[in-house]
């Protein structure tokens, strides 16, 4: 039986459907078999980040109103042979098509199949974010370190504590800029998880390559190179259970021949 | 007094206070109404005189609101009377389990939430934060054990002496009855720990030390409750 997480956060662009792909991708990586499911029914793009746009043939409302198996709208990632699957959203109907109950069934229905059903939450707290939690068994929380993002997480974890089916949810910090931190710009990471008193989960510091990765179709876990690369497959391995230490904000640039030696005394 | 063979259920004192009548408590409700009418008739002159308070004594009878009103018409329609208190040695389950309530202090643990309102009677003991955007409101006092950092409004049916305590006070916005007050469009760092929020006697709600409390509103020790 899988695993079924939804990815959610209340306010618009914080990332959720980029987490969505790059979990999802790494959770392939690490030999999982892996169902992505968009449910932003009308704005769908999780296909388009995953580069999968040109082959979706039935979607998700197809599926739900009978005119397809799910099997038939499964759009497979042929780059990890198949372990990787995207049940695309529809464009063409709104949130309205479909209920709850019928979510819950979906779900239900790919839990048989899969190791990790991963459910891409649309914005906003009215039906298709009820349909996203229905089917779910967890939830992780996508904020960025501003005020308004960390607001509307704090209303959405209201709303999912009230889920009595669902685990407690836990906390991604996506976009952290470290000279921002320093500089005490930007909200503190500690004050961010004291706020909303849930597990952190992960943080991922701001890098151009996501933005990059996301418009050639390639999520950036497929990088190796990259720090948010390395920060989605750690976030991965802990969803799997292990115990990975959280990633330090510090800077290349400081990582200069003084600053090694410095590190080495005061490693002491 | 009344008939002879009958036992008499009222009996009157004078005081300075005015008129206390003690009523028996277990003869028919008819019968008392009719003894209390004659005792006035009696012993109640027709002229004009000063105002005299009455003060009813009805033991362990309950009376319904029609009774009471009955009994209120019994004495009114004699001139010079006016009923300043009819006291009872029993109420209501109901009545009782209000007045529970309403002196209860209810303990929640719990974070409250953006867009949550937590509505209590009595005073609330809230084990957790109230974050920006959350709600608590108690008829009685607030005391907040982590961070109020959203509203908060205490008395919220009018009791003017209720506080608002928090070991962080933070809040955007503290109402104590029928006052509002909001935090400073700048921010601050100080402190704010151990606080607590009060009605001043400029009818404005202050922020002030915890430890002031003991002497702002000694009623809060309840040590022995008094009924």
């Amino acid at each position: 039986m899988g695993e079924a997480i939804v990815i959610t956060s209340g306010k618009g662009g914080v990332g959720k459907t980029t987490t969505t792909a790059n979990l999802g991708t790494a959770l392939a990586l690490l030999g999982k078999r892996v169902c992505l499911v968009d449910t932003d029914i009308g704005l769908r793009n999780l296909d388009v980040i995953m580069g999968l746009e040109n082959r979706i043939i039935y979607d998700l409302v197809d599926v739900i109103e009978g005119r397809c198996t799910v099997q038939k709208a499964l759009v497979k990632d042929k780059r990890f042979e198949d372990r990787l699957y995207l049940l695309p959203a529809a464009q063409t109907s709104d949130k309205s098509a479909v209920t709850p109950e019928q979510m819950k069934q979906l779900i239900d229905d790919l839990r048989q199949d899969y190791d990790y059903i991963l459910i891409d939450c649309p914005a906003g707290i009215e039906q298709g974010y009820k349909n996203a939690v229905a089917g779910a068994d967890e939830a992780i929380v996508v904020t960025t370190p501003d005020i308004s993002a960390v607001r509307d997480a704090d209303r959405i974890i209201g709303l999912l504590e009230k889920e009595e089916h669902m685990r407690r949810p836990r906390l991604i910090i996506n976009r952290i800029r470290s000279h921002m931190l320093k500089n005490h710009d930007m909200l503190d990471i500690d004050e961010i998880v004291m706020h909303l008193s849930i597990d952190l989960l992960g943080i991922i510091v701001d890098d151009e390559h996501v933005i990059k990765a996301s418009n050639n179709g390639e999520p950036i876990v497929l990088d190796p190179n990259s720090k948010a690369s390395l920060a989605y497959r750690n976030i991965a391995r802990r969803l799997l259970g292990e115990s990975v230490p959280l990633m330090s904000l510090d800077d290349e640039e400081q990582k200069g021949f003084f600053s090694k030696i410095k590190k080495l005394f005061s490693a002491r | 007094m009344a008939g002879k063979e009958k036992r008499a259920y009222v009996s009157m004192k004078g005081t300075k206070e005015g008129l206390t009548l003690h009523l028996d408590d277990t003869c028919a409700y008819d019968e008392l109404l009719k003894q209390v009418d004659e005792l006035l008739m009696t012993t109640t002159r027709d002229e004009e005189g000063p105002l005299v308070a009455v003060h009813v004594h009805v033991g362990n009878r309950y009376l319904t609101r029609e009774q009471e009103e009955r009994l209120r018409d019994v004495i009114r329609m004699k001139k010079n009377l006016i009923v300043h208190s009819i006291v009872s040695n029993v109420m209501t389950k109901q009545e009782a389990l209000e007045w529970k309530k309403k002196n209860e202090v209810v303990s929640v643990a719990k974070i409250i939430r953006s867009g949550q309102v937590l509505h209590v009677d009595g005073d609330l003991l809230l084990i957790g934060d109230v974050n920006p955007g959350g709600t608590v409101i108690a008829t009685g006092n607030i005391f907040v054990l982590g961070a109020l950092r959203g509203i908060a409004h205490a008395g919220y049916d009018g009791n003017r002496q209720a506080i608002i305590a928090a070991s962080i006070m933070k809040p955007t916005q503290l109402r104590i009855s029928d006052v509002m007050n909001r935090a400073p469009d700048y921010r601050t760092d100080e402190g704010n720990e151990m606080e607590c929020a009060y009605i001043d006697e400029h009818d404005q709600i202050v922020v002030d030390r915890l430890q002031l409390l003991m002497h702002l509103r000694p009623n809060l020790t309840r040590l022995e409750r008094s009924f």
